[in-house]
Formats: C-alpha cells, structure tokens, sequence
C-alpha cells in the first residue's frame, strides 16, 4: 500500500507540474516589474504595469474582448435554441420507434453522425470551406460571418449534452403531460424544457469557452473591422510574448476560475437544499 | 346496448406498424361505470388499443367513439380521457402537489380550487401531507397513488390504466388491487385496465377482453371466461388446464363420443359440434381428479408419475397409456399416498369439462 501511495503521489505531482507550471510562468511574469525590451524572460520585480495598458483603445485588448464576447454571446444564444431543438427532435424519433421500428432508427443514426461532424472534421477544413461559402454567398465577412461559422461548432456541444439528459428522462412524460390536457407547446414549455435547463445550461458554458477560444475558424471568416480575441494575441505574439499579453492571459484565467467557482458554488447549494428537503420530509 | 350505458365504442380499429399488423378490426362497448380489463399475453395489441383511446396513437384504420361522438382524431389534450402511465411518467420536477395539480392548471382552474381539489385528492389516496415530496423521496407504492390521483383529479369520463401495479412486488402489488377496485367504486369512474397477470384480471374486473395478435378472443365476466372458455387459447391463458385433442365421433342427443387417441370419452355437446371435427377438451387441473380405487361412471387409467406440492393444494403429474400427461391439482387435507409408477384413475364431472375450438397455433 505504502509503495504504491508513494507511486500514485509522484505521477500525480508530475501531471500538476506539467500541467500548471507554463500557466504558472505566464501568471508570474505578467507582473514582472521589468518594462524593457528582455521583459519576456528576466523577472525584475514585482508590478501592475502590463496590466494598465491591457484595455488601452490602441495597444489594449478591450475591442477584441468586446467582439469576442459579442460572438460568442449570439452563437451560443442561437445554437442553444438550435441544439435544444435538434436534441428533442432526435429523441421524439426513436420515440416513435414502435411506428415505424428500423426505417426512422437508420435516419436518426445519420442525423446524428451529421450533427457530430462541425467538431469532428479538422477545424483547418472547416474554415476554409466556410470562407469558401461565404465568398460565394457574396456575405460582408464581418461578425456577422463569425457568428455564423461559431454557430456551426457551438450547436453540436449543446445538442450533445441536451440530448444526454433528455434520454436519461421517461419518454412518456411528454405523453404524460399532452394526457393531462397540455398543448404540444405547453408540454414542451411546462415539462422537456424545465428539465432540459441544467444540460442546456451546461453545453452552453462549454459552447462559450469554446467560442471564446477559436481561433483557426475565426481566421479565415473574420472581416477586417473584425477581430478577435485569440486573433489579436496571435497577431501581438508573431514579434515575441509581450507581458501584456501574459497579463490578458492572467486575467482571462482569473474569470475562468471564477465562472467554475460560481458553477460549483450554485449545485453545491441546490444539492445541500435537495439533501435539507429530503432531511424534513423524513423528520 | 343502449345508447346511454355505452360510455366508449370502438369500431372496426385496425393498426398497422410498417408492415406489421399490431390491430386486426376490433369492435368494443364499454359500458358506464364497469371495470373492463385487456388481458393478453405482451405483444398481443393491448397497449396499442389503450393510446388509441388515450389519442396518443392514430388508428390505421376505425373509429373511436366516447359518449356517441367520433373523437378518433381528437388530440390527447382534447378529450375527457386520462391514462396512468405504466411507468408512472410524474414529473420529475415537481412535487406531489404540483403533479396532481398539473392538469388542473392547463384547464385554468382558479388557484383556490386547485389547492382544494388537489388536498382532497391527497386524502383519497391516503397520501395527505406528501404534497411537498418530490416523486424521488416516494415509494413505489406511493408514486402508483400519485399517478392515480393526477388523473382522477381531473374527473375524467374514462380512465386508461397501463399495467399499474406491473412494477410492484407481489404482496404490494394484492394491496393495490383492492385499493383501486374500491377508488374505482367510489370515483364512479369507468376503468379500462390493461393486464397480463390472468389472476389480477379476474380479481378485479367486471369484463374481461382477452386479447390475442391484435383480436378479442372472448369478452365476458371473469366467471364466465372461466367456467366457459370460448377456446382453447382462452382455457390455456386463464388458469391450469388439460387440454385433450379429440375427434367427433357420434352425436346423440346432449352426448358427444369423443376419440382421443385410441380412447373414447364421453362428453356435453354444443351446437357447433358436427361429427368427424377435430376439437379441444378442456378440463381444469382441479377439477381432474384421481385416485387408486376406481370410480363409478366413466373413468381413465393413468401411471403416477410424480407431484409438486404445494402447501394447501398439490399437483400430481400423470401419464395415460397414449403417451399424454394430464396435471391434476387436489387439495392436500386428505390426500391418499401414491408412489411413482402406481397406476391411478382419473375421473372429471362431465358438467365441469368443455368443448372448445383448437386455436392454438394460429397467428395471423
């Protein structure tokens, strides 16, 4: 036992090193106090200077994090509505598998294998192709072609997860509820959505992170007025990693922790209140 | 029947899933008020039948009418009908009180009236104080009750039960049956049950339609499915019985001489009986009796080949010469010993032994 604790704790030290150490590089020298021209490797001191300019209109990152947020805002607005549909659509299909058994389950498997596709061919061909289309569409490249490309990755995620909940759930519930005197409408909106929420909350987080964070698609449908995030800090690192960019990258990761937090913090507290519930019901 | 007791009509309902038949032209008057029970083995169309009427599945072909009126292509939504799910379907995301109170709600009934009605459904279910509960923390005796009241608090015309208790265990499961047949009785509400436990189905209905591949092979009282299968599908699916192939020899008057195998057996003619047919004798396991001695009257000979037994009753295994095996079950008070190999007689009340239709090996 003793042997292997001492096995297990080194290959778990390992893997924290290897995965926290360059972060850890990146947090430290972006308050290096050192403004010169050797800023990227000698640490000098200890300094908020990097993170001063970081939203400066001209040499800042504030414009691009402003376009980012807008797009990733949209798409995944858009591809939540989207994939919470697909999902639905999908599962009331196999539904129907007593109607029409082998025809309907063929149909559905390819439909799922198409909406897979957006994140499992190379992102490399997908933008190009996206690029393609567009320029042929005569569509300005701008944000209005970044959303859409982003909506083409970010739906997936959400129908991913959408769909993973919904089949988790009875199929007769939604019978149940139309039996009761529901509309198609009001089932979908009293009873598949309330349920759906958590997954569609979920699969959009991850759809938002994965949007925030895309830059070979971004490159080729992005328009000139357009940039960015990751398309700014690729365009500022060509010349070298600038502390300011580790600044940005500091504070993109502060708010990365902090939405975890906030995410754990919120089912932590919808789990203590269901335990509590549980507790009184049984008292 | 008359216009006013009949409550559901279904008229020549058909159903065809890709190519298969799941409904082959049903015909059914439920009547106001009674416990009518679907029994068929699985796969026999009885689900089917049930969302039919339920409108949650459109008939290939037929029609369905409730209190005279067509409402084959009603929605779910729009008809005086509710079903308890086999599987219960409560909303996971709502407590007991808001389960109930969900169809209520949809028909904009005033908050007050909700809170009400749903309190008194609480307490006919003797569940008053689980309103708060979540369907998680309930039992699974608990959740069948829910699922009861959320149907019957909307006072429906007809209410569609699917394999309820399937899913209960077995003393649980007795519980509940005389716990619905009396909420049936006191609702006043007319219970169309779906089943495929033969003893459930006699326990508590008023009708029986035993269904088999999509058809009624008989629809009666419960005594009258036993005492007078139609067929010999019907005696076998309903209790133990022998059943005895046999030729029509001779008819004469209210005897029939029977050929089986070699052996003649006398019995009760019925009017579809000609001579020369091949039919089934049925014969209840219980009601074939046998002992060392023989019997006045007409009797067989048989070799005692071994018995279960089983507490109150014991069923004994006994070979004829021909090679057939007939089960009698004798209650066990004051049973006679006999060992395997011991030759036995076997003897039945001629009034207790029908004629049936061999339509065993039919499907469609």
């Amino acid at each position: 036992m003793k042997k292997n604790s001492f096995w297990s704790s080194l290959y778990i030290a390992v893997i924290i090193l290897a995965l926290y150490l360059p972060i850890m590089v990146v947090v430290v020298l972006s308050f290096n106090g050192n403004t010169g021209r050797t800023a990227a490797m000698n640490f000098t001191g200890f300094s908020f200077y990097w993170y001063k300019g970081l939203f400066d209109p001209i040499s800042g990152f504030g414009t691009q994090m402003l376009t980012s947020l807008e797009v990733a805002f949209w798409s995944v607005m858009i591809s939540a509505c989207l994939g919470t549909l697909g999902a639905v659509g999908m599962l009331r299909q196999k539904m129907r598998k007593a109607a029409s058994e082998r025809a309907v389950m063929k149909m559905t498997g390819i439909g799922e294998q198409l909406a897979m596709l957006p994140i499992m061919i190379p992102e490399l061909i997908l933008g190009i192709a996206l690029m393609a289309l567009f320029s042929l569409l005569k569509l300005p490249f701008g944000k209005m072609t970044l959303i859409f490309a982003h909506i083409t990755f970010c739906t997936p995620y959400i129908l991913i997860t959408v769909k993973s909940r919904l089949s988790t759930l009875e199929p007769t519930l939604q019978e149940a509820a139309r039996d009761l005197g529901a509309s198609p409408a009001k089932a979908f909106a009293t009873v598949t959505l309330p349920l759906a929420a958590p997954a569609i909350l979920s699969g959009s987080l991850l759809a938002f992170a994965m949007s925030m964070d895309d830059f070979v698609i971004s490159f080729f449908v992005n328009g000139a007025q357009t940039t960015t995030l990751p398309l700014k800090v690729y365009s500022s690192v060509k010349v070298g990693v600038t502390p300011q960019v580790n600044a940005l990258c500091t504070v993109m990761l502060g708010a990365a922790f902090l939405v975890v937090a906030v995410g754990q913090l919120i089912s932590a507290l919808a789990e203590k209140r269901r335990a509590d519930t549980t507790k009184k019901v049984q008292a | 029947m008359s216009e006013d007791t009949t409550l559901l009509s279904l008229r020549g309902l058909r159903k065809t899933f890709d190519t298969q038949e799941a409904l082959n032209g049903l015909d059914l008057d439920v009547i106001r008020g009674e416990f009518l029970t679907l029994l068929g083995p699985s796969g026999c169309g009885k689900t089917t039948t049930l969302r039919i009427i339920a409108g949650l599945e459109m008939p290939t072909e037929g029609q369905v009418f409730l209190e005279g009126k067509d409402i084959t292509l009603l929605p779910p939504e729009k008809r005086e009908v509710n079903t308890v799910f086999q599987n219960y379907a409560l909303f996971p995301h709502m407590n007991v009180a808001a389960n109930i109170g969900y169809g209520l709600r949809m028909r904009k009934v005033p908050k007050a009236d909700v809170l009400k009605r749903v309190d008194e459904m609480l307490r006919l279910v003797q569940l008053e104080g689980y309103g708060k509960r979540m369907p998680s923390q309930l039992s699974g005796g608990q959740r069948q009750r829910v699922a009861i009241a959320r149907s019957a608090v909307l006072s429906p015309k007809l209410l569609l039960l699917d394999e309820p208790l399937g899913a209960l265990d077995l003393q649980l499961r007795r519980q509940m049956q005389s716990e619905l047949k009396k909420m049936q009785q006191q609702l006043g509400i007319t219970f169309i049950y779906i089943t495929h436990d033969q003893e459930e189905a006699l326990n508590m209905s008023d009708r029986i339609a035993l269904m088999r591949d999509g058809r009624f092979v008989q629809l009666d009282t419960p005594h009258n499915l036993y005492e007078r299968p139609a067929t010999a599908f019907a005696a076998t699916f309903i209790g133990e019985t022998n059943i005895l192939d046999c030729t029509v020899v001779g008819i004469s008057g209210e005897e029939v001489l029977l050929d089986m195998s070699g052996i003649a057996i006398p019995a009760t003619t019925e009017d579809w009986v000609v001579p020369g047919q091949t039919l089934c004798l049925c014969i209840r396991a219980e009601r074939l009796h046998y002992a060392k001695k023989s019997p006045e009257g007409f009797f067989l000979r048989g070799t005692f080949k071994g018995s279960h037994y089983a507490g109150s009753e014991r069923t004994a295994e006994i070979e004829l010469n021909t090679g057939h095996t007939l089960f009698s079950r004798q209650r066990t008070e004051q049973e006679e010993t006999v060992l395997p190999g011991e030759t036995v007689c076997l003897w039945w009340d001629r009034k207790t032994a029908g004629l049936v239709i061999d339509d065993r090996e039919e499907t469609t």
